[in-house]
């Protein structure tokens, strides 16, 4: 087999050539102009434009569309690519959307990896005061890049999650748009590269990337603009499929109601993602815009009168928090939409209050378009915008709290047992509350007033994310494992992971919250000892190296049970979703017959009720 | 994406016998439509920048050239529809005929945007604003070029559909890809309806002293 022959490998030729070519013109134009022939700013724009179009080109992610351009049918493949190994597609472009779930999914835990290291890098830098390893500007680039990294680790992460849950969950054949979902898959790919490549350069503003300090940084930001923008198509993409996948492809009898909950949680979380999105991609290429052609969106520029005929710094701010505070919500719902999946089968009793899970998902989705200004209480905007963005923000916590006392009314009385997952649902729930109740405090702009840019916000930034976000993509990769690889994982290291991580968090996050409290600012590489709070960030750095082993044993158990787990069977868990009632690991075509769903979805405990009607064979 | 699905390919793009050709057209119109939706938020960006720089006022822009570029426009959209009925039933040489009308106005268009209003070649016409300049060129220049890049893309869909239709490739039963086309493109349209007022109307014109 030839090197040549994944679709990865030319997909980065490609890439290079591109960037080669990018630049190239940009300097051939430049010359025609009578400047300079180089120019960082425009050469590497140029350059990763070229480079990300190469990619896709190469990795063969718009081949039937350009035959379709010209009228040429292009033949709908399904299965393993003809004379190679099986595990190639996963490395190709590939139209089955288990196949693109997998490859968001890995992808997702890759970077999560990526940029968890980045943070552990810096925690040992602040485990005790004065500069050991890190000079500050370097420290400011691992920061920045453990952000960005970790970011695009979630949103590839409920990506994967989506992709393979939701078209099983509906009983679909497929994702609406099958070639949409590779493409919106592999741009994913050429923008990581490019971030990764700004790390060479570096950019030290932290992931908000606020002007002016990001108009006057190094290079480095050029590829950091891009790069959020391809991530950023993705999304638009990823989620507009999505949305039509769940509105028109659901079976026979399967109301909106009666969708699993998941499906809610991820057509709320496309709603953002398809709007918001464009507002970032937007303020981060009139950023890249006003570095390049000195277009002045946000610096002030005044006139021999001192008019400001410029741009205003705050412009960049609405912009950017209209998607990036719904964005915490794109990262969130997925998540509590896991919970709310698996706390039924684990209790063995009907979710409780399904319909107002389902709906305060679209709740907490569209008031999340009116909060984004509580980013800003400290920025100098008009003050009685305050009080507004006060009253909305803390109007969040209505529809969540709807999620909380649905899922206590769901465990209440249940007939619990502890596996993995459930371990790892009830972590998220315990690591959530944390999260959620450090909220209201940093909602209310008198409060927040002290608090912003402390410790405090890292805190609760990372309780709502480990809580929304990594302890239930654990739990759904230890659910799910076994009707992906058809194996058990190995339960007792599970266990361990599950005892390891959670008091680990609870220890970082409080701790965290705490140093803030003290005085301790976020974004710095250093602090006077003075302020007391070196044993607390001792303690942080040593529960983020106890989190980051625990990350390792279930990486070991992952790999290793794939080969000598136990075998699973159709339904280990006893769910009642239709993805359980079909052979593990899910055949190619994953329904034989279309299914028909005739009850309600989780109605567990109530005798003689059924879900999912599977046709059976020779039954039509 | 999607959308430049041809009627057979529609079929084709999707595998079991039961995924025909109506159920296929369903989804692309939701997937175009939530396109569009998507799209708005980012012009809708770009208003708002428009509006939180400028405020009430507005550059001195020359007026003839929005108002002859805007009834291209606008004129562009008739003969796309009139390309369209001309599909619905059948007609291939007229629709040819409207469908190149409608790619001849969007270059007209694009043309008064480039030449003139951005001023591109100084030796037939001076243009006012440089997107350097102040804010009143970078929200010029990135309004109209954010919209300039749609029309654009466009242009090309109409050519890919025309050389499609060239080779018989629509019928008037199955012509998504013309469907496609033409919403597109009215949509581009509805777009600067709301740009133009924002441009050259809306506000109190001021000459600013560098």
């Amino acid at each position: 087999m030839q090197l040549t022959s994944l679709g990865l490998v030319r997909g980065i030729i490609g890439y290079f050539v591109g960037l080669v070519i990018g630049m190239a013109v940009v300097m051939i134009s430049r010359l025609a102009l009578g400047m300079s022939a180089w120019d960082q700013e425009a050469g590497w724009v140029g350059g990763i434009v070229f480079a990300t179009i190469g990619f896709m080109l190469a990795v063969g992610s718009m081949t039937d569309w350009l035959k379709w351009t010209r009228g040429v049918e292009t033949p709908f493949h399904h299965g393993p690519p003809v004379g190679k190994p099986a595990w190639t597609r996963y490395f190709s472009v590939d139209y089955n959307h288990k196949v693109i779930g997998i490859q968001y999914g890995v992808t997702g835990f890759l970077l999560l990896i990526i940029g968890g290291s980045f943070a552990l890098v810096f925690r040992a830098e602040l485990a005790d005061s004065g500069i050991s390893f890190l000079q500050p500007g370097t420290y400011n680039t691992f920061l920045s890049m453990h952000a960005w990294v970790a970011l695009a680790s979630i949103l590839l992460g409920v990506g994967g999650m989506a992709n393979y849950l939701v078209p099983l969950m509906i009983g679909a054949e497929d994702m609406a748009f099958p070639r949409l979902n590779a493409f919106a898959y592999w741009i994913n790919v050429p923008a990581i590269i490019t971030l990764m490549i700004s790390m060479l350069f570096g950019w030290d503003s932290g992931w908000t990337a606020y002007p002016p300090l990001s108009l006057r940084g190094p290079v480095g930001y050029q590829m950091v603009f891009w790069a959020i923008f391809g991530i950023g198509l993705s999304s638009i993409l990823g989620s507009l499929n999505l949305i039509v996948t769940m509105l028109t492809m659901r079976p026979k009898g399967m109301t909106l109601f009666r969708m699993p909950i998941f499906c809610w949680a991820i057509l709320a979380t496309s709603i953002i993602q398809l709007t918001a999105t464009q507002l970032i991609g937007l303020a981060f290429l009139m950023l890249s815009f006003e570095r390049t052609l000195g277009m002045p969106f946000f610096n002030p520029l005044y006139n021999a009168l001192g008019e400001n005929i410029g741009g205003q710094p705050l412009l960049f701010q609405h912009l950017f928090w209209f998607y990036s505070h719904p964005a915490v919500y794109v990262f969130v719902l997925p998540g509590l939409g896991i919970i709310s999946e698996l706390l039924p089968v684990f209790a063995r009793k009907p979710l409780f209050g399904y319909r107002w899970i389902a709906l305060s998902s679209l709740a907490i989705a569209l008031v999340g378009f009116l909060v984004w200004g509580h980013h800003m209480f400290t920025s100098g905007y008009g003050e009685y915008l305050r009080v507004v963005f006060m009253i909305s923000t803390l109007l969040v916590a209505v529809p969540t709290g709807v999620k909380f006392f649905s899922w206590l009314g769901t465990l209440w009385g249940g007939r619990l047992t502890f596996p993995t997952p459930m371990l790892f649902t009830l972590g998220a729930i315990s690591v959530f509350l944390i999260g959620g109740l450090s909220g209201p405090i940093l909602a209310t702009a008198a409060t927040d007033l002290f608090l912003h840019d402390s410790y405090f916000v890292v805190g609760h930034f990372h309780a709502t994310i480990f809580g929304g976000f990594v302890f239930p993509f654990f739990a759904a990769i230890y659910y799910w494992y076994p009707k992906i690889t058809g194996r058990m994982y190995n339960e007792t290291l599970g266990k361990i992971h599950f005892w390891l991580m959670t008091p680990g968090f609870w220890v970082m996050s409080l701790a965290q919250m705490t140093a803030g409290t003290m005085g301790m600012r976020r974004r710095i590489a250093d602090y006077d000892p003075a302020l007391g709070v070196e044993p607390v960030h001792m303690l942080i750095t040593i529960a983020g190296f106890v989190i980051a082993f625990s990350i390792l044993l279930m990486i070991y158990n992952l790999f290793t049970s794939a080969e000598v787990g136990a075998l699973a069977g159709n339904n280990p868990w006893r769910s009642r979703s239709p993805e359980w009632q079909i052979p593990s690991p899910v055949p190619e075509h994953s329904y034989a017959r279309p299914i028909t769903v005739v009850g309600e979805p989780y109605d567990y405990g109530l005798a003689g009720s059924t879900y999912v009607a599977m046709a059976g064979a020779g039954d039509d | 994406m999607a959308a430049i699905t041809t009627g057979v390919h529609a079929v084709a793009a999707h595998h079991e016998a039961h995924d025909d050709y109506a159920v296929q057209l369903r989804r692309n119109r939701l997937g175009l439509w939530l396109f569009f939706i998507s799209e708005a938020f980012l012009f809708g960006g770009l208003l708002a920048t428009r509006f939180y720089l400028w405020g009430n006022t507005r550059p001195e822009l020359d007026q003839a050239i929005g108002l002859i570029v805007t009834s291209v426009l606008l004129l562009s959209s008739v003969s796309m529809r009139l390309a369209e009925t001309a599909m619905e039933k059948g007609n291939r040489q007229l629709f040819s005929i409207f469908i190149l009308l409608t790619a001849f106005f969007g270059l007209v268009f694009l043309g008064g945007v480039v030449i003139f209003e951005w001023g591109l070649i100084p030796a037939i016409y001076q243009g006012h604003l440089t997107p350097w300049g102040d804010k009143y060129g970078a929200v010029v220049f990135a309004m109209t070029g954010m919209h300039a890049l749609h029309v654009v893309s466009g242009i090309v869909f109409i050519f890919i559909v025309w050389n499609l239709a060239r080779k018989g490739h629509f019928s008037p039963q199955r012509h998504w890809g013309v469907e496609s086309c033409a919403i597109y493109w009215h949509y581009v349209d509805v777009v600067w309806i709301f740009f133009y007022p924002a441009l050259y109307l809306i506000g109190n014109a001021v000459h600013l002293s560098h």
